[in-house]
């Protein structure tokens, strides 16, 4: 009775998110536009770099920024997550849901399968483009079953930080609060080279960041040469624990506030 | 200011190793990237142009300051001036960041001069398009919207490698016919090369051109939105 009741909350909030993405090109176009042009840029205009002594990665250029690509959209669907659930806080859909929704941990799990459906159709897309533009795979099904799963648990560990900051602040100025993190983590991570190719500050930041590990695990797995997988995978199930504590308590604190 | 400083720093640490590739004009990836942080910075002069007029004419304060005695080049003028005052301030900033970080100007100090000078002229004319656009559209949101659009434009410029080492024909032919690749290669040229004629020529006349454009359109908008109210 009870997970009846947590999964038909659930899943009301997950299909109005998704109708409402759906629905909407101001929120359906940024989402879908931001990762293609990054992949058009870095996949286009820096192909060169594979070209640098000691870029040994297998599958090029194309290849090693199809990953980076699919992981930042996986954060960043997440991230609109937070604003989705600021927007329901502003326009009072949210108090009202609080008073319906007979098991409110529902609520976040419906925002969570929005943000998870809304990067499946970007991951889709995006990975159209890759193979369009002449993108290998070296690894086998269970090496791109491990590159997704870990594409989801990233798309869910950043959707449960936005949710968070969301549920705290209920209001869309905190956007650049959501947002701002997780692009500097992207950032400081291996984007353009491989970890043994940094130099310099970036190199030790890189290697403190968990993204820098996802990234390569996932690199690997494209490649059929899987690297760092259990560093990977423990830190984004360690992330998602976190940041699971962190909504709920963000949860509760929204209904105490009334 | 501070995060086309961060996006600097990003792409210097992630990029170094770009500068070891057979053609590339550099010893230093900072040397090469330190026009971008210009760059980057003149794109936000439509935001700094644009919003808080947008915001003036969302409120009805554009309509009443149209009711005084006010000449419209007086308040085109002022609206550009804060945009040129950030402009030089954030210019100094990335300046003076290079240097701490080791770039040298092959220009010297008249270089650094004329490097100041074409990207207050870039930051000028895009504070001219926010202005424009703000007049246009009465929007902060829509001027707002702008911003990744011009964004766009910089990543698809030659920004990050050199024109000759784009691999990619359709990238390097978008890059050819962006303005933006000559913006940032006139001030590139000041810091890596010296006194490069092409490049500078080139840089300076486009931006005079977007001068151009930014000032008069939004002369004109600003004429039409004041006769309409």
């Amino acid at each position: 009775m009870t997970s009846a009741r947590f999964r038909s909350v659930a899943l009301a909030v997950a299909w109005r998110n998704l109708h409402n993405f759906f629905s909407s090109p101001s929120l359906f176009l940024p989402g879908l536009l931001f990762p293609l042009f990054f992949f058009a840029a870095f996949a286009g205009g820096l192909s060169r770099i594979a070209d640098v002594p000691g870029f040994d990665y297998t599958l090029g250029y194309t290849g090693f920024q199809y990953v980076f690509v699919l992981f930042q959209s996986a954060a960043f669907s997440g991230v609109f997550n937070g604003f989705a659930i600021a927007r329901d806080f502003e326009s009072g859909f949210t108090r009202r849901l609080f008073v319906a929704a007979p098991r409110r941990l529902g609520i976040l799990a419906g925002y969570a399968i929005a943000a998870l459906g809304r990067w499946t159709f970007t991951a889709s897309v995006v990975t159209a483009v890759a193979f369009a533009a002449g993108m290998d795979v070296g690894g086998s099904g269970v090496d791109l079953f491990g590159l997704y799963v870990l594409a989801v648990l990233v798309n869910v560990a950043a959707s449960l930080w936005a949710a968070g900051v969301a549920m705290r602040t209920r209001t869309v100025q905190a956007g650049p609060a959501m947002q701002l993190p997780v692009f500097l983590v992207l950032f400081l991570a291996p984007v353009y080279v491989p970890l043994s190719l940094l130099e310099g500050w970036i190199r030790a930041v890189a290697r403190l960041n968990p993204i820098s590990y996802f990234l390569e695990a996932a690199r690997g797995f494209l490649a059929g040469d899987p690297v760092t997988v259990g560093i990977a995978f423990g830190a984004a199930a360690a992330l998602g624990v976190l940041f699971a504590l962190w909504a709920v308590r963000g949860l509760r604190r929204a209904e105490a506030s009334g | 200011m501070v995060f086309p400083l961060f996006l600097l720093a990003v792409n210097t640490g992630g990029l170094e190793s770009a500068a070891r590739l057979p053609g590339f004009p550099a010893d230093s990836y900072l040397d090469f990237a330190l026009a971008f942080a210009f760059m980057q910075g003149a794109l936000f002069a439509v935001s700094n142009g644009g919003v808080d007029l947008a915001k003036d004419i969302q409120t009805g304060f554009l309509n009443r300051l149209a009711l005084t005695p006010l000449r419209t080049s007086s308040l085109l003028a002022g609206q550009l001036a804060g945009v040129a005052v950030i402009g030089v301030l954030q210019s100094l900033l990335y300046l003076a960041v290079g240097f701490v970080a080791g770039v040298s100007i092959q220009a010297g100090v008249a270089g650094a001069l004329v490097l100041l000078a074409l990207s207050l002229m870039v930051v000028v004319g895009f504070g001219g398009l926010g202005v424009l656009f703000a007049l246009r559209t009465g929007s902060g949101e829509a001027v707002q919207g702008l911003f990744p659009l011009f964004f766009a434009t910089v990543f698809l410029s030659s920004a990050a490698l050199p024109r000759h080492l784009i691999e990619a024909d359709w990238f390097r032919i978008i890059a050819t016919y962006n303005p933006v690749s000559y913006f940032i290669e006139g001030m590139r040229s000041l810091v890596i090369v010296g006194w490069d004629k092409q490049a500078l020529a080139l840089g300076f006349g486009l931006a005079i051109a977007l001068m151009v454009v930014g000032l008069v359109g939004a002369s004109v908008a600003l004429r039409l939105r004041l006769t309409r109210t």
